[in-house]
């Protein structure tokens, strides 16, 4: 008997799979993960998601025979108080509603249902969404650098030696030179001690004698392994492009927005956070928040600490601005925004706000999201018909050149369209 | 409490932990009682640990340690994986493989006692059981299999890359659906290639020695003008009809490619690998179950196991031989661990202690002593049909309260026609037979024309009993993979296997675009 531990085998066999069934019922499992972000918060994301989809497209047919209809006989054990001829209620359900007949194994279903990983469902989630216009995308040459392997060298480090090559080099150098193996010069040896024992011919003795010492210093004359021999990897630096990105969240955090909006707010900056992490391999954030005056805080600070104050959008404008300019130069760094907003400032405000965004802020962005959270209950006509301060300013700003977008959000459901709508691919030719 | 004093040193191991010192010991022992006391055969054994995780992707790929890659598996893997996650169901204990050495997982999850249970039940049962049913020893090649998988899979890949997913994928769903239909349910003749160059060979000379030119003057029919074939010749030279569906559409599909035709074969032979299985339900459970019963009751009596060793295996044991009634809500019709379990019991029973009642059904085993070789002559010559219909006996009718009930949809009330008494024995178990006869369980569906002159529409036949049709929408999924293959029209009959009458017709029309110039 053998005992063969095969847990450290590869996990994951089933992974390839797995991915020819999302493959093949891409399309359901894009549906379903779309209906089901509608209903859910961010925060679920990390778990993963279990999606229902309809059988159809992953169904496994098979000829059966069809599950009512005919006559069919059943052998089930328990009787209590049967006898024969006695009749049954039909059960509810048809006929044959109680056989092990029917399908083969169960496969009757319409739906199915399975988890998908997180990264499968962020994946399928942000697929056709794209990065708005990268026109001014900047690839900065920084320090990064990956070594490739570049063939062989004659020098370098003994870590990189390759014992193969230089093997190989070595086998053929000796086989070239006719270097005497160590076998013949045992045997060699060999001969010469046996004759010597014997007490044979002196004359002999002394051939052999010189024989072997002259393939001897051969051996010593051609070492096994010669400098001339040796072989390392060899690596060449190639540089790296990276695209960085910032992301500046701005938000409004004077009295007048409740919790309820920030949380909407937060949403969506998480959001944006995940897709702008899948794109760029390292992205910063900068909080900003304000009232009537700006400040850049942390990311606790940003959510839960409250303020009060009037509302003065042009104060976090300006503060963007300073930190960019400070550390974010615009032509190295790719810029995106989200500001969030319950639509209150200070009317006095308005026209500076549009300048700054205007000539400043849109210039130096990639994309300028603004988005407008209100209250969940505030459902009347009302609050979809009135347009507020701000997203009257900003409206007179927004034209087609111009990276700036703009929505408007009132529950948690609507964060994911919005999310999509916003980054939606552009159809090929628009 | 009155326990049993065991010494403590004849102990194989005690607590839960495993390791593979106890396993080794356990196997022993269990090899000692398996081989010499109960007489089993069996091949060489292979014990492999795996992790839960494993043993979820083992089972999802149909068991086998090596399978091809295809989407129905990874759609199985994510719901077994979504049940297993959330607690509705449990993992198996263990997988067995028929393949010599016989391959046997065990979890690292499982207790030592439940190592214990596996080693007997899988290892050593269904072990035996494999080696020696007729059923497997006919339809299988123990030796070959992990080898030929390695193949199939190697192959398959070498075709998705040449051919691309999408194309691959085409001709295994297709095959897949056909997976029942790809079954020789009897043994052909078997040739090998050196009869087959011996037989052409003697044909060539024959016809050198019967040589005669005046054959070449005489007439040949104009060309253009060949004679239409009748129906049954034609039938003839397509070996029609054909209920190997598979089989007839590798050797004869006009329009396939060559390595499309290689993996109809791979699927089909897959097929034929677990056709025996298919069969033996009941009696491969139930000799397992008996088998590691026996030896675990054994272990106990020896005091190799402890007590509470002995008590967990039993809790496990009784819930896998737990058969609920008709009305119990947990009813899914009979279990074929507890059916065949009892029905190993009762076969040892009648050997050895038989009543007048199994004497006079029985004549030739009541009696007859040696339980244990009664119940290995059963496993070796019968499989779940003819094993009930010979070896369920009045007395297990009685102890499970078997009675039979016919369900015709026309009737509003279903009615119980038999039950276990004197009068109804013979036809329970001949319903009960029936319930496990493939030939009688699957739709007798054919392939009984195709006219390869004209229109080559490919026609398939079932045989319709007691009224019964088929599934329709499954039907025509699966007639529109057979015309993805075969390349035309196909249709379906289905007509009464009494009246010959039609019942009913699918077709589906030629596929468009595929293999077209």
């Amino acid at each position: 008997m053998n005992i063969i531990d095969r847990r450290l085998n590869p996990q994951g066999k089933s992974l390839a799979n797995r991915q020819r069934f999302l493959r093949r019922a891409k399309e359901q499992v894009v549906k379903a993960v779309r209906d089901a972000s509608g209903k859910r918060g961010i925060q679920d994301i990390e778990n993963g998601e279990k999606v229902t989809i309809a059988a159809g497209g992953v169904r496994e047919p098979s000829f059966h025979r069809a599950s009512q209809g005919g006559v069919r006989d059943y052998v089930v054990p328990g009787n209590k108080e049967y006898v024969e001829g006695d009749t049954i209620q039909r059960p509810d359900g048809g006929g044959g509603g109680r056989g092990s007949e029917g399908s083969a194994d169960g496969e009757g279903e319409d739906e199915f249902r399975f988890v998908l990983s997180r990264d499968e469902f962020l994946d399928i989630f942000l697929e056709d969404l794209e990065l708005p216009d990268l026109v001014k995308q900047k690839v900065k040459q920084s320090e990064s650098h990956t070594l490739t392997r570049a063939g062989y060298s004659v020098s370098g480090s003994p870590a990189n030696l390759n014992l193969v090559r230089t093997m190989r080099n070595s086998l053929s150098r000796r086989i070239a030179l006719k270097r005497p193996k160590r076998d013949e010069i045992r045997e060699m040896e060999e001969l010469l001690r046996e004759a010597e024992e014997s007490g044979g011919d002196a004359e002999q003795i002394q051939a052999l004698r010189e024989q072997l010492e002259r393939i001897v210093l051969r051996s010593k004359r051609i070492p096994f392994i010669d400098p001339i021999d040796v072989r390392y990897n060899r690596f060449e630096t190639v540089p790296k492009p990276i695209a960085q990105a910032v992301m500046f969240c701005l938000m409004d955090v004077s009295g007048s927005m409740t919790e309820h909006m920030k949380d909407l707010a937060k949403r969506f900056f998480m959001l944006l956070y995940l897709f702008l992490k899948r794109r760029y391999r390292s992205v910063d954030i900068v909080f900003i928040r304000h009232t009537h005056e700006a400040k850049e805080v942390d990311e606790e600070t940003f959510f839960y600490s409250t303020e009060t104050g009037g509302t003065v959008v042009s104060t976090a404008l300006e503060e963007m601005q300073k930190v960019v300019q400070e550390r974010y130069p615009h032509n190295e760094w790719n810029i995106y925004a989200a500001q969030a907003s319950d639509g209150d400032n200070m009317s006095s405000d308005n026209a500076k706000s549009a300048t700054l965004l205007r000539d400043v802020i849109l210039p130096m962005c990639q994309y300028f999201a603004y988005i407008e959270v209100a209250a969940e209950h505030n459902m009347g006509l009302s609050a979809l018909g009135r347009e507020t301060e701000l997203w009257r300013t900003y409206k007179q700003v927004q034209s087609p050149e111009r990276p700036l977008a703009m929505r408007r959000v009132r529950s948690r459901r609507e964060i994911f369209p919005v999310f999509r709508e916003l980054f939606a691919r552009e159809k090929a030719g628009a | 409490m009155t326990a049993v004093i065991t010494r403590p040193d004849a102990l194989l191991y005690d607590g839960v932990e495993w390791d593979y010192d106890k396993i080794k010991r356990v196997y022993d022992a269990i090899e000692h009682i398996a081989l010499k006391e109960m007489g089993l055969d069996v091949y060489p054994n292979q014990i492999e640990v795996i992790t839960a995780e494993q043993m979820l992707d083992a089972y999802s790929s149909i068991g086998m340690p090596l399978m091809y890659k295809h989407w129905s598996f990874g759609k199985h893997f994510a719901r077994d994986e979504m049940m297993y996650r959330k607690g509705y169901r449990g993992l198996a204990y263990e997988i067995v493989i028929n393949s010599s050495p016989c391959i046997s997982y065990i979890m690292e999850e499982n207790t030592m006692t439940m190592q214990t249970l596996v080693i007997a039940h899988a290892a050593f049962g269904h072990n035996h059981f494999f080696k020696n049913n007729q059923l497997f020893q006919q339809w299988t090649d123990a030796e070959g299999i992990l080898d030929y998988l390695e193949f199939a899979k190697t192959y398959i890949s070498h075709c998705e890359e040449r051919y691309g997913h999408a194309a691959v994928e085409r001709v295994l769903d297709a095959a897949h659906a056909l997976m029942s239909q790809g079954v020789h349910k009897y043994p052909k003749k078997r040739s090998d290639l050196r009869t087959e160059q011996r037989r052409e060979r003697e044909r060539q000379e024959y016809q050198d020695q019967t040589f005669n030119d005046l054959w070449r003057t005489v007439p040949k029919p104009a060309a253009g003008q060949r004679p239409a074939k009748s129906v049954s010749e034609r039938k003839k030279l397509l070996g029609l009809p054909e209920e190997n569906i598979l089989y007839f559409l590798e050797k004869k599909a006009p329009r396939l490619e060559h390595w499309q035709r290689e993996l109809l074969r791979i699927v089909r032979h897959i097929s034929q690998y677990f056709y025996p299985q298919k069969q033996t339900k009941v009696m491969n459970e139930g000799c397992a179950t008996y088998v590691h019963y026996q030896i675990m009751s054994r272990l106990h009596e020896t005091g190799q196991i402890s007590e509470g060793a002995f008590l967990e295996f039993l809790h496990s044991h009784t819930s896998v031989v737990f058969q609920p009634e008709f009305d119990d809500k947990r009813f899914s019709g009979l279990n074929p661990y507890a059916l065949g379990f009892a029905m190993m019991q009762d076969i040892a029973r009648i050997a050895e202690k038989p009543t007048d009642e199994d004497r006079q059904w029985f004549p030739d085993l009541a009696g007859r002593g040696d339980g244990m070789a009664a119940v290995r002559e059963a496993w070796a010559n019968f499989r779940d049909e003819s094993f009930v219909l010979q070896y369920l006996s009045p007395h297990l009718m009685r102890k499970l309260k078997l009675f039979s009930v016919r369900d015709d949809a026309e009737d509003p009330y279903l009615l119980v026609d038999h039950i276990h008494n004197e009068r109804g024995y013979r036809d329970i178990r001949k319903k009960l037979a029936r319930q496990y006869d493939l030939g009688y369980l699957e739709p007798d569906i054919q392939i009984v024309d195709v006219d390869l002159a004209g229109d080559r529409k490919l026609i398939l036949q079932h045989r319709v009993t007691n009224g019964v049709l088929l599934d329709e929408s499954d039907a025509k999924a699966v007639l529109r993979h057979i015309a993805n293959l075969w390349g035309y029209e196909v249709q379906l009959i289905e007509v009464s296997a009494i009246s010959e009458a039609i019942l009913k017709e699918h077709a589906v029309t030629a596929p468009s675009g595929i293999g077209v110039g």
